[in-house]
């Protein structure tokens, strides 16, 4: 989802979640549910941006680490962790992806004038994978580029 | 017409087109076989029917000049010739064209009608023609009719009252009847009843009218082949009283129509035997039943979740003790594998509904390219998944393909070689424990490794100095970009179509081989498995995490020997019964960290030809693999080819054993090469 596209409409729906110590804004359209941690299986060769699955309601589901995709330092993660189902497009086909957050913090609605460009100067994310961002109540929030992010992530393996 | 209806005449010309095309291609070899010309009859005759029947008036009128052609065959007056089963051919393309009301602005469609009423008329020219089509409808040249009745002759007919449950269209039957002349058509209302007795969706109404003298009570037949009527015709008095008497004229014919049997007065030697009563079209329902893909697709995905929730309840019972549920489950588990397998059968299809465009696909090669060839199908009953099948078509037209265009010699080499003028190409299937194999063999020039694989040099693929056995030389012409092809003609040689082959096949979980003999000919082997929905599995055990293994590939088990537990410099071998087995550690494989324990065991699979081993921690034992595909995140995870669950909700990997066992050689190569022998 590209910035021109959220700035379409005048507000946008997203749900915060914490990585690291940082705050994330996944748009809610593209959120299906959010689920208590669940047992992971590894994929042996997957690579550390998509690790493992999950089993969510009989469906084998990819579960991402944004943390590594987003080079977001690990500061550990207690019993507020959560799983976040996400329904997006990859490869013109819907998909089903898991992603994991160490907590998640509210829905709530962003005025989307508020959001602006990520700087090219901010080298600490791939500038493709990051549609803009805007000042929460406790510092910046990140808005992903999911769709890119796993489009990506299909074409490296 | 309803969508429903128009769907089902859809189904219906399908299958109908698909016999007609076979009918056409085997006539090319058989041209004297009545019972092919009888068959391609009756397959017209029924498009025709039941296209006016649904409304399709241009298809029947169409469908009717083609019709005439093969009814001349079949009464010995016209020939079988090439250029027949050319247009036929020709003429069955456009019937799909003419139902979805495509347009023909080129008239094409009028020059194949002209074209093969032109066949049947030499000496006269096409517009003469319609006159001569009607004559021949049934009956013999013109002489052999009686003499010409004067005055009209009288027809009643009646639908059976459940007729418009069935599809009958009493407007339509009319409008046919008008067509041969029908006057004074007068409706019957005496059967009407009360209205409180009235049933609207029965029909209660007869038709009487007067017809031309000169129709014929077969030409009734055929109007009405399709609905259950009761009619009768009273003919017409003739001129003159009949010579010596015969009661020809004096009898009405009273006929019900589905049974129709030899009522049709004209010359015995005009009307082959052997045309068996006709199926209509509402009798289908009664043995088999049409049933939309995707409600397959479905109930198996049902059966799917079914089975998983049966290991679920099972490994509750057994934790809880109960033996009520423990019996519960039992018999849950039964009939879950009851209803497993009865889904599993429903969903397999006979390959021959894959063969039948094959055969047109070689005939046209063949001709385009001027390389006779003879095509043979083998084991056209093997029956697959039908999403096998589906996915299976593309594959093999690319192989066939290959084998006209590249494998099969022009005529005048086959000459030099002292070969047989007409090539051969097989294609053959055969069920091979829980694989199915089907093979292309061609009797063409063969393959030559060594251009192979001096094309793979110069293509970078292989460096000039690797070594490789022959048949993985020929399976570099399954790599992206390999052509050998010295030209790209507008068949193949553009390098693409190998690799979307052999990935069709692995997305399927088969593999494929090629076996070739240089002036002998190339045959590909592919091996599938028989359904891609449920597998028999062995749940295994490796640093923790859970791996199941096709059951298919699995061939023994056995504990590995304490001498070889920790890994060696060397290759390693198993020694079993006295034939030495190479094997690969899971563990190091999949970058577990931690020390086995004790006791490890050793599947011993089969992966194409050779016995592998893969050194496990545990086995757990066998489940029903329900196959869930892996995202597209993972689909470079060749390893994987697809995921389960577990009767405790966790997520099991299954194995491709084809790929592990690559995977394994390329990653221990550089400390032993003897592994990869």
């Amino acid at each position: 989802m590209r910035l021109q596209d959220i700035k379409r409409d005048r507000t946008v729906t997203v749900v915060t979640m914490a990585l690291g110590a940082q705050t994330l804004a996944i748009p809610a359209p593209l959120l299906r549910e959010i689920l208590d941690p669940l047992p992971v299986t590894r994929v042996p060769g997957a690579g550390p941006h998509v690790p493992g699955v999950v089993n969510v309601r009989g469906s084998v589901v990819p579960l991402a680490d944004l943390k590594h995709v987003l080079s977001i330092t690990n500061e550990g993660h207690d019993e507020r962790r959560r799983i976040l189902v996400l329904e997006i497009t990859l490869g013109g086909e819907a998909a089903v992806v898991a992603i994991s957050a160490d907590a998640v913090h509210e829905v709530t609605t962003v005025e989307t004038h508020l959001i602006e460009p990520v700087p090219t100067t901010a080298q600490a994310w791939p500038p493709d994978y990051l549609t803009g961002l805007y000042r929460g109540a406790s510092g910046f929030v990140l808005l992903p580029n999911l769709e890119m992010i796993f489009a990506n992530l299909a074409n490296q393996l | 017409m309803s969508d429903e209806m128009s769907a089902i005449f859809r189904e219906e010309l399908r299958d109908l087109l698909e016999s007609l095309e076979k009918g056409l291609l085997d006539l090319k070899s058989r041209p004297t076989d009545m019972g092919l010309v009888n068959q391609v009859f009756r397959d017209l005759h029924t498009v025709k029917g039941s296209g006016a029947m649904f409304g399709f008036t241009d298809l029947a009128a169409f469908i009717h000049e083609f019709e005439t052609v093969f009814d001349r065959i079949r009464a010995g007056v016209l020939p079988v010739g090439p250029e027949i089963l050319r247009l036929a051919l020709a003429a069955k393309d456009e019937i799909p064209g003419l139902v979805d009301n495509e347009p023909d602005p080129d008239g094409r469609r009028d020059g194949i009608l002209a074209a093969l009423v032109g066949l049947m008329n030499p000496g006269q020219p096409p517009a003469a023609s319609a006159e001569a089509g009607a004559q021949a409808n049934g009956q013999g040249p013109a002489p052999d009719l009686p003499a010409a009745p004067s005055g009209p002759s009288h027809l009643r007919f009646r639908l059976s009252s459940g007729a418009f449950a069935m599809g009958a269209r009493p407007e339509i039957l009319l409008d046919e009847l008008r067509g041969l002349g029908a006057t004074e058509i007068t409706a019957d209302l005496t059967e009407l009843p009360s209205l409180d007795r009235l049933d609207v969706e029965d029909c209660w109404l007869g038709w009487s009218m007067s017809l031309p003298a000169e129709i014929s009570a077969q030409q009734l037949e055929e109007v009405f082949m399709f609905v259950d009527a009761d009619w009768s015709l009273v003919p017409a008095e003739p001129a003159a009283p009949a010579p010596s008497g015969d009661a020809v004229a004096e009898t009405a014919v009273t006929l019900h129509a589905p049974p129709a049997a030899d009522t049709a007065p004209p010359p015995a030697a005009a009307a082959p035997p052997g045309a068996p009563a006709r199926e209509k079209p509402a009798d289908a329902a009664g043995a088999t039943v049409r049933v939309p893909a995707e409600r397959l697709d479905a109930l198996m995905d049902a059966v799917g979740e079914l089975v998983i929730l049966e290991a679920r309840l099972t490994e509750l019972a057994r934790e809880n003790r109960d033996p009520a549920l423990i019996t519960t489950a039992e018999q849950i588990t039964r009939l879950a594998a009851g209803l497993r397998d009865a889904t599993m059968t429903m969903r397999m299809v006979p390959i021959r509904s894959l063969v039948a465009r094959f055969r047109r696909l070689v005939l046209d090669l063949s001709d385009k390219l001027g390389k006779p060839v003879e095509f043979s199908v083998i084991g056209e009953d093997t029956k697959l998944d039908k999403t096998v099948i589906e996915k299976l078509a593309d594959p093999l037209v690319h192989i066939l393909r290959n084998a006209i265009d590249h494998g099969m010699e022009t005529q005048e080499q086959r000459a030099e070689t002292a070969k047989a003028h007409v090539g051969l190409i097989e294609l053959s299937a055969e069920h091979a424990g829980a694989e199915v194999l089907i093979r292309v063999r061609d009797d063409g020039r063969g393959m030559d490794p060594a251009r192979i694989r001096a094309k793979a040099v110069a293509q970078g693929l292989i460096s000039a100095d690797t070594i490789l056995t022959e048949s993985q030389i020929f399976a570099l012409v399954f790599e992206p970009g390999f052509s050998t092809a010295e030209k790209v003609t507008e068949l193949s040689g553009r390098g693409v179509g190998m690799d979307v082959v052999r990935r069709t096949i692995e997305s399927l979980r088969g593999s494929l081989e090629i076996e070739s003999k240089m002036g002998h000919g190339t045959t590909v082997t592919l091996r599938l498995p028989l359904t891609l929905a449920i597998i028999e599995g062995l749940l295994i055990e490796v640093a923790g995490e859970r791996y199941t293994l096709p059951m298919a590939s699995v061939q023994e088990i056995v504990e590995l020997p304490a001498d070889k537990a920790q890994p060696k410099k060397s290759g390693d071998f198993l020694d079993i019964r006295g034939r030495f087995v190479p094997f690969l550690r899971m563990r190091a494989m999949f970058d577990c960290a931690g020390q086995p324990g004790p006791e490890q065991n050793v599947v011993i699979v089969m992966s194409g030809e050779n016995r592998v081993g893969l050194v496990v921690d545990r086995i757990v034992g066998t489940n029903q693999t329900v196959i869930k595909q892996m995202s597209k995140l993972h689909a470079g995870v060749r390893a994987v080819s697809g995921a389960t669950i577990l009767g405790d909700g966790s997520v099991a990997l299954i194995l491709d054993v084809a790929h592990l066992v690559g995977m394994g050689r390329s990653q221990q190569e550089p400390q032993g090469r003897e592994v990869a022998a």
